[in-house]
């Protein structure tokens, strides 16, 4: 079975490996890192990704941006894109969703929540 | 330890998933029995009934081995009936352990991967942003800060926070207040209730002092959570009393460290003045 590729968009290290360690739970992940939004397209740009997971707010290029370039990039029309952010106001989840997000999660990070939305997401 | 993680957690959910299909293929079974055991009834009642239009005398011989056996098969049904209500408890029991477990494992994920990130690093700066990004993260507050002990003066002075400036949090003596006394006494302070808070530095929402075995070092103050974390849960006591050893020993062994790299740079800059 292929393994699926997932990049993390993410700038706190310690966010990150919390994300990349409750993806480890679902078996056949390939788990990319990037440490915000350009570094993210750069490894988009560079590979094909079943998955996107990003934060919000990041240096450089922040995750709605990330989100808005990849839903323009017909490669990335269709892949799922799941926010994990601290704006729990309900005009933030909005706007991610309406630039093509899937799924919006608020942190403090719950990583059941965060599994059972990658499983759903992706049909597991 | 994702291997170890591999090995660990996913095997108890599989052990948990081979349990659950065996109580539902035990549970197939028994309504397959029962399904047998209610064909076999009809047939004996149908034949009773044969019997007694046929004669229309009182049960007798054949007929009342019939019956007994009508009997027997009736308590055993009521026995089969009662196993696999039990069978059901007991699924039910294994699904509520398996969630509760689940939880437990992810709880113990994320403490692992905020203690490896603690001591990853010698760096003091790096150790406060740590200690911030788990608070955030992990916790959920919005507005925190992180004090430390001066131990010449004995007081609390702030040296990193999150949501305010630096400049808003105040010097605290040990003792004095809910942050001073929360160093003083090493007991974590929780307010008693969150509705209606409002900030006040000196009165912050939580108190989590930084111990060293019974020596306090420093203290986080939490002054607002996030807008969806509306209040703490389990997880957080437990991540609260993480926060007090590990990020107390992370600030004391950086802080160690950046001096003595100062102290060696001083000697080595004697050394070579003096070897030159």
């Amino acid at each position: 079975m292929t393994a699926l590729k997932v990049l993390v968009v993410e700038d706190s290290p310690t966010m990150r490996q919390l994300i990349v360690f409750a993806l480890k739970r679902i078996r056949n992940f390939q788990i990319v890192e990037a440490n915000d939004g350009v570094d993210g397209l750069k490894k988009l740009n560079s590979e094909k990704f079943d998955l996107i997971l990003t934060d919000i707010n990041m240096p450089i290029m922040d995750g709605l941006k990330l989100v808005s370039m990849v839903r323009n990039d017909p490669n990335y029309k269709t892949v799922p894109i799941i926010i994990i952010t601290t704006e729990g106001a309900a005009e933030d989840r909005d706007r991610a969703l309406a630039l093509g997000a899937n799924a919006y999660i608020t942190k403090p990070i719950q990583t059941t929540q965060i599994l059972d939305t990658v499983r759903g997401l992706l049909n597991f | 330890m994702s291997q170890s993680e591999d090995r660990g957690g996913p095997n108890r959910a599989d052990d948990f998933l081979q349990l659950f299909k065996k109580g539902a293929e035990f549970t197939q079974d028994l309504l397959k029995e029962n399904e047998r055991l209610r064909f076999r009834i009809v047939k004996l009642e149908d034949a009773l009934k044969e019997h007694e239009q046929v004669g229309g005398a009182p049960p007798s011989g054949d007929a009342a081995r019939l019956l007994r056996k009508i009997e027997e098969l009736e308590q055993e049904k009521e026995e089969i009936l009662g196993r696999i209500r039990r069978v059901e408890e007991e699924n039910q029991d294994f699904a509520h352990r398996y969630v509760e477990i689940e939880e437990e494992n992810n709880m113990l994920a994320n403490l692992y991967i905020a203690s490896y990130q603690l001591h990853s690093t010698l760096d003091f700066k790096e150790v406060t942003q740590i200690i911030l990004e788990i608070v955030i993260n992990l916790i959920g507050a919005e507005e925190f800060g992180l004090l430390l002990l001066d131990e010449k003066t004995n007081r609390l002075e702030p040296v990193a926070c999150e949501g305010l400036e630096l400049s808003q949090l105040p010097s605290v003596n040990v003792g004095v207040g809910i942050i001073g006394t929360s160093v003083k006494t090493g007991e974590n302070y929780f307010i008693e209730s969150m509705e209606g808070y409002e900030r006040d530095f000196l009165k912050p929402m939580v108190c989590i002092p930084l111990k060293i075995k019974e020596h306090v070092i420093g203290v986080i103050a939490i002054y607002k959570l996030l807008t969806q974390k509306e209040k703490f849960t389990s997880v957080d006591y437990e991540l609260f009393s993480l926060l007090a050893g590990h990020a107390a020993t992370a600030v004391f062994s950086s802080r160690l460290y950046s001096e003595s790299e100062r102290k060696l740079s001083t000697i080595q800059g004697f050394i070579d003045l003096l070897t030159k």
